[in-house]
């Protein structure tokens, strides 16, 4: 039996849309096109039409369905929290048959010929190749999100030469009274950012905790659940249970929020209870926090020459609450000078697969970040989430600012001197 | 994307709007027409056609087709009215008009801005506030209801106490009539006596009259400053007393909010704000202007009121504090659930001095009718938010509530106030329109109606009663 909700499961929530069209406020989709079928409560009219029979599901095939960065900015702003993003994926498993929709046939844009693009063109051009992608396993969400056709004209990180998990081993011994920290690396810190993995793992290997991460464990599932794979979603989600059963683990942190969001309230919503795994899933900065390493850092110099960063909220963190200590760890680092900018929780445009579909829509989400950094006058824009990293610096490129996109940790690394 | 079976729209008609506004801005499909059928009084009615407009022009050339083959339109922005103004209750085309949400122009000379209806209401705010300017008309929905939207309904807002309503900031319309004519009204200036003032007929309107294209709106210089702070009452009598002493005594705020202890005790817990146990009533209050005047305005207002029962003060004294205050107020509406699922929220107003009076009224009805009334809102002007929260599975409660809607009615134009001051007539209040309006009234304004729209096109079924009440569509079957 499928562990997936239906579409059925959700109806009581979806009743409890009360159409008064807030979510057209917070909806990056809906800003862009301005169209009724675009934001929460046209899909959830749509969801609702489909329960009642009102609909055909061929015709909500490629229409507004799709048009859904799955970001949950509506569901944060919601007077009565109707979670539009568990809704939409219900609906796109239903639309595709629990298979996945259709990454071929979908035309990809093409692109403006401005300089900096070109730039950029050439820098993306070769990368992801099959050949790369031959090094990656079939089941990893970075298939689904970097299918090499849809690739060009990006900013997109080359693929490591070593993986995260060609780095160290499956269990680290830590201190005898400190407890086994699981760490689930996920797609993107394992073969785009490896170093941003690694620098995690030493900093709680430094702080003397066992570490154990299971190379039995999978893709987070978030790309899948932009698609409606469904059968892939259960796939993962069991894959990874059980990954981390081998040993007993106090928490199963995450360095990237789109991970956080996969294995940690995505599987909280399905049908079987997976407490006994998602009570544990913890975002490393709040763990850090937990941990008191804050005030560490607070009491380390701060130096002359700091540098003024800023901080994109990426979404999989936002809609969970997790706000406040990503900031916190920023402005306790000697060499920062931390800035807020405006808008630092609009949505990237990333958005699991969306960009793939939907890449012009993508880039004027994306670019409406600009001003905002512009504004702050930030050298370094810091995020948790690798998946915001890409689309920002692709953002940012395009708009040929001088702005680097890096993920909080390696600025922590910097502080700490992990390397 | 046609739909095929149950397709009523005359394929000639939908080819004429294709070449009218391009076939990507003209749907007929089953998808588009749902998502196209309801506003927030969550009643749905399916339309035929759904047309995206991005021009006068394109406006103009629609309204000549559907007068020339009798077809209703429905100007609609964003969806989000409480009366029903945007819904196709007799099918038709619904004109979407998000599109035209350029901001044309912001004078800083003359405090004017230029703007198409689409534009978003706070959008409009933050541009004019960053140039030092003001256009203060907020209603709740601001940051998502568009700028037509509000002239359509002449919304207001908690700052409309000292600041007016839209009506009171519309110094100019471009407005396409039925018969498809582009008229213009008024001007940019802020004397114009030449003609009737068809300015001030068509807001408020709720578009039934023309579609209003363009709207050229008065700024104010941004106020300074501003106070806020939050009273505590012993009783719900004392607060509403205060709220006719401060205008008695020739004060007026910038906002004067109200909240009652059925109000109170769904945020007691949610509220970061600790409220005494003892609370009954909730002001908060707001002053705006120099920063030197504004201690001596709260402190003349604490003076005034302080024979009325007060438990605590709070004054803010940072922005975050008076953000924290207002807190309190937003976090109202999304509770109320907790005292019924089914909320009817009507927007009464009386003469500020019979504030106390009304709210007796309330009382007693709701004790009367055994049926919880949850009352906050805008009490500086009058205008308070009525909201009879009910279940309505259980039997015979429909018919209670319209009995107690009819009553609060009722109680507000005998102490004389009005049935809505601020969310329209519609659909929802048609019915109730007499009890205000006398005959001769409504006759004159039915023959405005006529004269603009001969052929009831624009969007009909609206404000007037027709009889038998239109009964919703729950979709199509």
């Amino acid at each position: 039996m499928s562990i997936n909700k239906n579409l059925i499961d959700y109806e009581k929530v979806i009743r409890e849309c009360v159409k008064c069209g807030m979510c057209q406020a917070y909806c990056p989709t809906y800003r862009m096109s301005r169209r009724e079928g675009a934001v929460a409560r046209g899909k959830i009219a749509l969801a609702a039409a489909l329960l009642d029979g009102d609909v055909e599901l061929e015709e909500l095939l490629g229409q507004d369905i799709d048009m859904c960065l799955m970001c949950g900015s509506c569901v944060v702003k919601c007077p009565n929290k109707v979670p539009t993003h568990h809704i939409v994926g219900a609906v796109r498993r239903r639309i595709t048959g629990d298979k996945g929709m259709p990454l071929i046939d979908r035309g990809i844009s093409g692109l403006l010929g401005s300089k900096t693009l070109k730039k950029t063109a050439v820098k993306g051009g070769a990368l992801l190749s099959p050949l790369f992608l031959k090094k990656i396993p079939e089941t990893s969400g970075l298939h689904l999100r970097f299918s090499p056709s849809a690739m060009r004209g990006r900013t997109v990180p080359k693929v490591a030469f070593r993986s995260l998990f060609d780095r160290f081993p499956e269990f680290l011994e830590g201190k005898k009274d400190k407890p086994v920290i699981g760490f689930f690396a996920g797609c993107s810190l394992t073969y785009l950012f490896p170093e941003v993995g690694e620098a995690a793992i030493r900093l709680l290997s430094g702080m003397g905790y066992s570490i154990f991460m299971p190379k039995a464990q999978g893709c987070c599932g978030i790309p899948a659940h932009s698609l409606g794979n469904g059968r892939l979603i259960e796939d993962l989600a069991r894959a990874n249970v059980e990954a981390f059963k081998k040993h007993e683990v106090k928490h199963i942190v995450t360095a990237c929020a789109s991970c956080n969001s996969g294995i940690g309230e995505n599987l909280a919503d399905m049908k079987e209870d997976f407490r006994g795994f998602t009570d544990k899933v913890i975002d490393l900065s709040v763990f850090l926090q937990q941990e008191g390493l804050f005030d560490t850092l607070s009491a380390m110099e701060k130096r002359s020459d700091r540098v003024q960063v800023t901080y994109h909220d990426p979404c999989h963190l936002k809609t969970q609450g997790v706000t406040a200590e990503p900031r916190e760890l920023l402005k306790s680092l000697p060499q920062v000078n931390f800035v807020e900018m405006e808008n630092a929780s609009s949505c990237c445009g990333l958005g699991g697969v969306f960009s793939l579909h939907h890449y012009e829509c993508s880039k004027a989400i994306g670019a409406r970040k600009i001003a905002g950094i512009e504004q702050s006058g930030a050298e370094i824009v810091a995020t948790a989430c690798p998946g915001c990293i890409m689309q920002l610096q692709d953002s940012i490129n395009h708009a040929g600012l001088k702005v680097r996109v890096v993920h909080l940790l390696e600025l922590l690394s910097e502080a700490l001197n992990i390397s | 994307m046609i739909e095929k079976g149950e397709e009523r729209m005359d394929e000639q008609v939908v080819r004429e709007m294709v070449a009218i506004v391009g076939p990507e801005d003209v749907s007929t499909s089953k998808a588009d027409r749902i998502t196209h059928s309801y506003d927030a009084t969550q009643k749905r009615y399916l339309p035929d056609a759904v047309v995206y407009a991005e021009s006068t022009n394109e406006i103009s050339e629609v309204m000549k087709l559907a007068n020339r083959t009798r077809i209703p339109v429905l100007p609609r922005g964003a969806g989000s009215g409480f009366t029903g103004g945007s819904l196709p209750v007799k099918g038709g085309i619904v004109l979407v008009l998000t599109r035209m949400d350029r901001i044309l122009e912001i004078d800083t000379e003359n405090l004017i801005a230029e703007v198409e209806p689409g534009v978003v209401t706070a959008e409009l705010q933050r541009r004019v506030e960053r140039l030092g300017l003001f256009y203060p008309p907020d209603p709740a929905s601001k940051e998502f209801s568009t700028l037509g939207g509000n002239v359509a309904e002449c919304a207001g807002g908690p700052r409309c106490v000292k600041y007016g309503v839209t009506k009171d900031y519309v110094l100019g319309l471009e407005v396409v009539l039925p018969s498809g004519e582009v008229i213009r009204t008024g001007g940019r200036t802020l004397k114009n006596v030449v003609g009737y003032d068809l300015t001030k007929l068509f807001v408020g309107s709720e578009g039934t009259l023309g579609i209003v294209t363009k709207i050229i709106l008065k700024l104010l210089p941004k106020p300074a400053a501003k106070k806020t702070m939050l009273v505590q009452f012993e009783t719900i009598e004392g607060a509403a007393k205060s709220v006719a002493a401060i205008i008695g005594a020739k004060i007026i705020p910038t906002t004067l909010e109200f909240m009652d202890a059925a109000t109170i005790e769904c945020i007691r817990n949610t509220s970061d704000i600790a409220l005494n146990p003892a609370c009954q009533a909730i002001l908060i209050i707001e002053v705006d202007g120099e920063p030197e005047i504004l201690d001596k305005q709260t402190g003349r207002i604490l003076d005034v009121i302080g024979p009325f029962g007060i438990l605590e003060t709070m004054i803010a004294a940072t922005e975050e504090e008076s953000e924290r205050i207002w807190q309190v107020r937003r976090v109202v509406s999304p509770s109320l659930r907790k005292v019924g699922p089914d909320k009817f929220n009507e927007d009464i107003v009386v003469p500020r001095s019979k504030v106390p009076d009304m709210i007796r009224a309330l009382e007693k009805i709701s004790e009367g009718y055994e049926v919880p009334i949850v009352n906050f809102g805008h009490a500086g002007d009058g205008n308070i938010h009525v909201n009879i929260m009910v279940d309505l599975q259980e039997t015979g409660m429909a018919a209670r509530v319209e009995k107690v809607v009819d009553e609060v009615f009722r109680a507000a134009v005998l102490l004389r106030g009005s049935i809505s001051g601020e969310h329209g007539i519609g659909t929802s209040k048609a019915r109730y329109m007499a009890l205000e309006l006398d005959e001769p009234t409504i006759s004159a304004m039915r023959r405005i109606k006529t004269t603009f729209d001969p052929h009831n096109i624009l969007n009909p079924g609206k404000i007037f009663f027709t009889s038998p009440p239109l009964t919703e569509e729950g979709g199509e079957k």
